[in-house]
């Protein structure tokens, strides 16, 4: 699709990075991505997202592995030599400079002469949807403005890779939703292959073509946006992308594609082993998202006790006390009327479908 | 704006704080300055006639200008010396681990914790023609005949620059402190070199700290009466021993008072260019 307009691809190859301090930032990240891509790495704070992000625009030499983007390794490369253009989360405009001139300012010192900069400038600014703010300086501008600015700056000097620090976390959740649109625009009309660094499950999975879910420091998953909502390969991934309840269990039997667990809370269910094969009488955690959770009439799923009932809008959701005392939640969508429980009703929860509720093996 | 009347209150109430200083200010400075200029319209020395003949003998008198242009002349080179050995300290400072600020903050404050009249019998301990230099030069065999260092300019302007260095320093530190870090990261990845970047961005941004540096450094030097008198010597005549000489040795009160509104006059010029090119330098930077 974009790949025409020369997206170039972008390889990390074994990137190990160890601060001074002998901690380790990232361990043998991998990631193999094409040209014209949208790639999201997500995690939650400190799990080396930004520091990849760093190692990758030339700010951080790594302690081990290469970067190589399109056909070059770009390892000993300055940053202002990589052309990897980047979006910073303050946006980082320089505030003594006019908005024309901040956009320019990569071509300036590419020595191009000042009409093809203004030129450039102007064509830039058209594209971000801002042409009339050329004579502004950046403090005159709103929080988005400043970002279609910061944008329009990264993209003047034709990076081979776009890269985004966290570029939405400043915007309040409308503006954001208007942004993420704005730049998955923008990104298909540029082609530019393209990295966003987020702790935001929701931007990474809806913008992203692959998502790279990171935990400290090391590479948890990385696949499609389907793939580490619905098939998550660690325990990690399935409780920090979306909610899930975690309920431990004991394996009575396992096949490569099913298990049946026995669970603490008081009953058999079965389970997709989403790490591997499961060993039989070993114990395991089940994640059930909420969502796949459904009350049942009958004598199947286990039993619990309502305690409290949040209706959320669309959706309502019950938190139930299982037999073993842990928590579960179970969300339903609002059908016309859904019936509300009373805080101490006895229930039956099951999982929607086996392959819903995803086993991993408890490590101690 | 419904915070509008609580601020007002606030502030308010802020200038009444203000009024023993302000009082202290009045009785101190603006009623001895008063009569300074009441004093220096006068033509003779007992201040009974009326008339502008202090003036007209300074502005007429090539020595009394002579003295006045270099004064201001000294002050642009201690200020010139100062901006250019302070600001790679304090760019320095900004790029450093925890502890070698601290050691840095130190070498900084330190000329400040010690009389200036120590740091001045110290210079005179380095420049003189039995001094520290002139010994090391004539030990390594690079001079035959001791350098004139002390009474000299020069010794008076690295004297001075050392002296005052903090004053410079101190808001250049504060100035660069200001600027996000991200700016150097982001003027890097758009391609600039770390010259670019330093011209482009990081001196502008820095200018308000260069501009307080440069006042302060300058309004120092010039007036600073012990070191310019100590390392100067009798050969170098500034304005603050002139107007001391005129009013202490030849007991010319009208003629010293004269003296010290003209310099009044000529640092308020100089600090006001100080001012107006920090205000022009809001537009600085177009490329």
């Amino acid at each position: 699709m974009a790949e025409a307009q020369g997206g170039r691809s972008l390889v990390v190859d074994a990137v190990t990075h160890r601060y001074p301090s002998g901690a380790l930032a990232v361990e043998n990240i991998n990631l193999d991505i094409k040209g014209g891509e949208i790639i999201a790495l997500l995690g939650p704070s400190g799990c080396g997202k930004t520091t990849l992000l760093r190692i990758i625009a030339g700010f951080i030499a790594q302690t081990q592995g290469r970067i190589i983007i399109g056909d070059d390794i770009v390892d000993t490369l300055p940053p202002n030599r990589r052309a990897v253009g980047i979006v910073f989360q303050n946006y980082a405009l320089f505030p003594h400079l006019s908005i024309s001139e901040n956009v320019a300012y990569g071509l300036a010192a590419r020595g191009i002469d000042k009409a093809t900069r203004q030129r450039e400038a102007q064509r830039l600014l058209d594209l971000v949807q801002l042409p009339t703010m050329s004579e502004r300086l950046p403090r005159q501008l709103s929080g988005g403005q400043q970002q279609r600015v910061a944008l329009a700056r990264a993209l003047a000097i034709k990076p081979s890779i776009l890269l985004l620090d966290e570029p939405f976390a400043a915007l309040d959740k409308n503006l954001r939703l208007d942004m993420q649109i704005e730049v998955k625009r923008l990104q298909r009309v540029s082609g530019i292959t393209t990295l966003i660094v987020t702790h935001d499950q929701e931007e990474a999975l809806s913008m992203a073509d692959r998502v790279a879910v990171l935990s400290q420091g090391k590479l948890e998953q990385f696949g499609s946006p389907s793939d580490v909502y619905d098939r998550p390969q660690t325990l990690f991934v399935n409780t920090f992308v979306g909610a899930s309840n975690r309920m431990p269990g004991v394996v009575v039997s396992a096949d490569r594609t099913a298990a049946k667990v026995r669970l603490d809370a008081g009953a058999e269910i079965i389970a997709r082993p989403a790490s591997g094969a499961l060993t039989e009488g070993g114990r395991v955690t089940v994640c059930i998202r909420p969502e796949h959770l459904q009350f049942v009439g009958d004598e199947t799923g286990f039993a619990g006790v309502v305690g409290m009932s949040l209706p959320l809008g669309a959706t309502v959701v019950h938190e139930v006390t299982t037999a073993d005392g842990s928590g579960v939640k179970i969300s339903q969508a609002r059908i016309g009327e859904t019936r509300t429980l009373e805080s101490g009703a006895a229930v039956r929860l099951a999982p929607l479908a086996p392959s819903l509720a995803n086993a991993f093996p408890t490590t101690l | 704006m419904g915070a509008a009347p609580a601020s007002r209150d606030v502030t308010s109430y802020g200038m009444g704080l203000a009024v023993p200083l302000a009082l202290f200010f009045l009785v101190f400075f603006v009623a001895p300055l008063l009569q300074l200029l009441w004093l220096s319209l006068h033509n003779d020395t007992a201040a009974l006639h009326w008339g502008l003949g202090q003036y007209l003998h300074f502005l007429t008198d090539p020595f009394s200008l002579s003295v006045l242009g270099s004064t201001l002349l000294l002050g642009a080179e201690v200020t010139a010396v100062c901006l250019v050995l302070g600001f790679p300290i304090a760019w320095l400072y900004q790029r450093v681990g925890p502890r070698l600020q601290t050691i840095i903050i130190l070498i900084v404050l330190l000329p400040l914790l010690t009389s200036v009249v120590v740091r001045t019998f110290a210079w005179i301990v380095i420049l003189g023609r039995q001094g520290i230099i002139n010994a090391t030069l004539q030990s390594l065999g690079i001079i035959n005949t001791p350098l004139k260092l002390l009474y000299t300019q020069f010794g008076v302007v690295i004297a001075l620059a050392q002296v005052q260095m903090p004053l410079m320093t101190l808001p250049l530190i504060t100035a660069l402190s200001r600027i996000d870090s991200n700016l150097d990261d982001a003027s890097c990845s758009l391609g600039a070199g770390s010259w670019r970047t330093f011209f482009k961005i990081v001196l502008p941004l820095s200018l308000p700290g260069v501009i307080a540096g440069c006042t302060l450094t300058y309004a120092a030097a010039i007036t600073a009466f012990i070191t310019q008198s100590l390392i100067g010597g009798g050969q170098m005549l500034f304005m603050p021993m002139y107007l001391y000489q005129q009013a202490s040795t030849l007991q010319n009160w009208p003629f010293a008072s004269a003296i010290s509104i003209i310099f009044l006059l000529a640092v308020l010029a100089v600090v006001s260019v100080f001012t107006t090119l920090g205000r022009m330098s809001r537009g600085y930077g177009g490329a």
